[in-house]
């Protein structure tokens, strides 16, 4: 643990995420009653604190020692309000991964809270934390693997209600499950179909139908279309845009396609390297991006028109991403970044509005973890 | 389209005015269980020296099946070649001895795959693998095989190439892995490089950095470059002119920039409306309805005609040919053609 203290002082008081509202609750039925209250739309949900994630390095086969730790996630905030969606990009290796199982508690959190409507759901247990992980729910990458081939459709989805009866009683399940198929646009008579007569596109909506099945408030996507083909992923991506309007559903949507993220979120974050670089709304990341990774980001996208070929300008990044088990030290980005110096490599930049930005009041005022930020647009032909 | 030229034994690279690679009327298909899946139905193209055509398409389109037809390095059986040409410098591969095709495949014709890391041998040091192309092809001895490698690894940017030349595939990262499988496929100096999805597996900075690379090896050596993909961004910054593929043909010819303005095919201008947009916040977006065909049980007709919005009774009959495409006025459009009963419709509104 000895590790962990020297990224505290990074850590401690980010600014600008909404105070956290705790809940104390004495007994199991207060805080199962807290889970199950009602949050307005426009209020936070989920609110992330300083959240990480060390994987240990270890040597040795009788004595295992550890000799170091991969930093998966390190040191995240960031709030998730009722009713939105929350796009993180980044490229392969930065943590956002992770940071879907940590919030779905697949994986133990090293440090930090996850706070669900003021209660830390990492020390929740028993009754009230069944509850909360009825309410977030994960839609996964890979609708191959993801779905058992055993099972059937029904079954697959059915099988929630055996954990979840209260859901749905047991004589309704097969009703229930057909419902929820025509509401993901399949045939409902499809229920006794196994995964492989499907494809990747209605098997999504499958992996999706089961997300929906318990009624959840949060639905986890980790990169829900990028094994699907052009023309299925619009349709899935329209179904999601459809279903959080009917179902009043929180999206964190995790993916890499940068154009994707922007399509379906209302905010988005940018994660490196298991920090976050920058964050704010979709028109001030893409169109007033700071941070000159979330630049280089968005100006290496090939954007399908011929004619912008010369007129965007492109920023080609050297080189690869350095390695979790052993980061930069100061701003991970430095090694890679067109206008690091000194100060980058001994002072970590804090996820913050930089003051300039803030008494302009332009949309490059947003939170943003650069000691040279600067606006630039990339996106748009010159 | 006069290609057949007995003579023709070693023409010089430089040879400009007929196509490097002519594919004519190929078809391929597949025994499985289910039946024959035609995977390509009378595909054809052609790449001249210097030129990137980018084939388009979907998975099961029939793009990388062509790519490996044309490579020879298609799974016979369960694969079949029942009728087509593929004319390399004027000869006809597909009537050439395993022997003769050998000598081209590697030298004069070399493939990028799309996954890197299952491409190499794992247990072999990248400086072996690279070496091999010299061994094999040019008796060349292991010494020197490896100062070439060395000399490869730096052409395509590898940091410290000789300090690494030992080191094996799982030492390198996902882009300097593709930058192995880049160098593999110049080894030789081909005259044309077939590169099926290089960047798909790659995050979108690296993938910039080897498109890059990829566009000026291609300039300097003045090859002819088949770009296989679906990404249609990809293709907007690279390609000459694209071949759009859909359940084994090719629906759509056209240079880049015509393509994209004024698209041809309601499928080409379905997948064109379906994506996403960096640059601005869309509203609901176009989607094709339905799915693409069972390779066993394609339509009859047109085999978009089941997902087309303008389908009318002919489109459900009759195949159409790859019609050229023309101005409004009957003013001619180089290079574009559409296999659609109403490409004026849908090109002239």
């Amino acid at each position: 643990m000895a590790e962990l203290k020297k990224t505290d002082e990074s850590m401690d008081a980010t600014p600008n995420v909404t105070e956290v509202q705790t809940v104390d609750a004495a007994t199991e039925e207060e805080a199962v009653a807290a889970v199950e209250a009602p949050v307005d739309r426009g209020e936070p949900i989920l609110q992330v604190r300083n959240l990480v994630k060390h994987f240990p390095l270890t040597s040795g086969i009788l004595f295992k020692r550890q000799v170091g730790a991969v930093k998966a996630v390190d040191g995240i905030s960031f709030d998730l309000y009722q009713g939105e969606t929350l796009g993180i990009v980044g490229e392969s290796g930065c943590g956002k991964s992770t940071v879907a199982k940590l919030l779905m508690l697949l994986e133990k959190a090293t440090a930090g809270e996850v706070f669900y409507k003021g209660q830390d759901i990492t020390k929740l247990s028993g009754r009230a934390l069944k509850a909360v992980r009825r309410n977030i729910q994960m839609v996964f990458q890979d609708p191959y693997t993801s779905l058992n081939p055993r099972m059937t459709v029904g079954d697959i989805i059915g099988e929630t209600f055996e954990i979840h009866p209260e859901v749905a009683p047991k004589g309704d399940r097969r009703r229930k499950v057909q419902e929820l198929l025509d509401v993901v646009g399949l045939n409902p008579e499809y229920i006794n179909r196994y995964p492989h007569q499907f494809s990747g596109g209605q098997r999504q909506r499958i992996g999706i139908a089961r997300g929906l099945a318990l009624n959840p408030e949060i639905i986890i996507c980790d990169e829900p279309v990028s094994a699907l083909d052009v023309s299925v992923q619009a349709q899935v991506i329209n179904l999601m845009g459809k279903l959080q309007d009917e179902f009043n559903l929180s999206y964190l949507f995790i993916a890499h396609d940068l154009s994707i993220v922007r399509h379906i979120s209302d905010r988005v974050g940018v994660m490196y390297l298991g920090k976050m670089a920058e964050i704010g709304t979709d028109t001030q990341i893409y169109d007033h991006p700071t941070h000159p990774y979330t630049q280089a980001l968005l100006s290496a996208v090939p954007v399908p028109d011929p004619d912008s070929r010369d007129g965007r300008e492109r920023i080609i990044l050297t080189g690869d991403v350095p390695s979790p088990a052993n980061p930069p030290s100061g701003c991970r980005f430095r090694t890679r970044c067109w206008k690091a110096q000194d100060k980058c490599a001994q002072e970590v930049p804090l996820l913050a509005v930089p003051e300039r930005f803030k008494a302009a009041n332009t949309p490059a005022a947003h939170e943003t973890a650069c000691h040279f930020a600067e606006e630039k647009n990339v996106v748009h032909a010159a | 389209m006069t290609i057949i030229d007995e003579t023709a034994e070693s023409p010089g690279p430089q040879e400009t005015g007929r196509p490097l690679l002519e594919v004519r009327d190929l078809h391929v298909e597949f025994s499985t269980r289910d039946g024959v899946a035609k995977a390509v139905n009378g595909v054809n193209y052609s790449v001249a020296a210097g030129e990137t055509l980018a084939v388009l398409g979907e998975s099961g389109s029939g793009k990388s099946v062509t790519a490996q037809a044309i490579m020879g390095i298609l799974d016979m059986p369960p694969g079949r070649i029942p009728k087509g040409e593929i004319f390399f410098r004027g000869q006809d591969m597909l009537k050439m001895s395993g022997e003769e095709r050998r000598k081209i495949r590697g030298n004069r014709i070399a493939m990028i795959f799309q996954d890197a890391l299952s491409s190499l041998n794992p247990v072999l040091s990248v400086g072996y693998q690279l070496g091999e192309m010299f061994r094999v092809h040019q008796g060349m001895s292991k010494k020197d095989a490896k100062a070439k490698s060395i000399e490869l690894m730096d052409r395509v940017k590898i940091p410290a190439a000789a300090a690494r030349v030992n080191d094996y595939p799982h030492q390198f990262s996902g882009g300097m892995r593709q930058r192995i499988m880049i160098a593999m496929a110049l080894a030789l100096e081909p005259d044309l490089i077939i590169a099926d999805e290089p960047t798909t597996a790659l995050d979108v900075t690296v993938q910039a950095q080897v498109m890059d690379l990829l566009a000026e090896l291609q300039r300097e050596y003045h090859m002819g470059l088949i770009l296989i993909t679906h990404d249609l961004g990809v293709v907007a910054d690279v390609a000459d002119k694209i071949a759009v593929m859909y359940a084994g043909r090719i629906v759509e010819t056209a240079p880049v920039h015509e393509l994209y303005k004024r698209p041809a095919h309601p499928y080409t201008k379905g997948l064109l409306d379906s994506i996403p947009r960096l640059d601005q916040k869309g509203q609901e977006l176009y989607a094709i309805k339905g799915l693409p065909p069972n390779l066993t049980r394609i339509p009859s007709g047109c085999a978009f005609n089941p997902r087309c919005p303008q389908a009318q009774d002919v489109c459900r009959t009759d195949i159409p040919l790859l019609f050229p495409v023309t101005e409004r006025d009957g003013g001619e459009l180089v290079g574009r053609g559409s296999a659609c009963h109403f490409w004026k419709e849908t090109i002239h509104g």
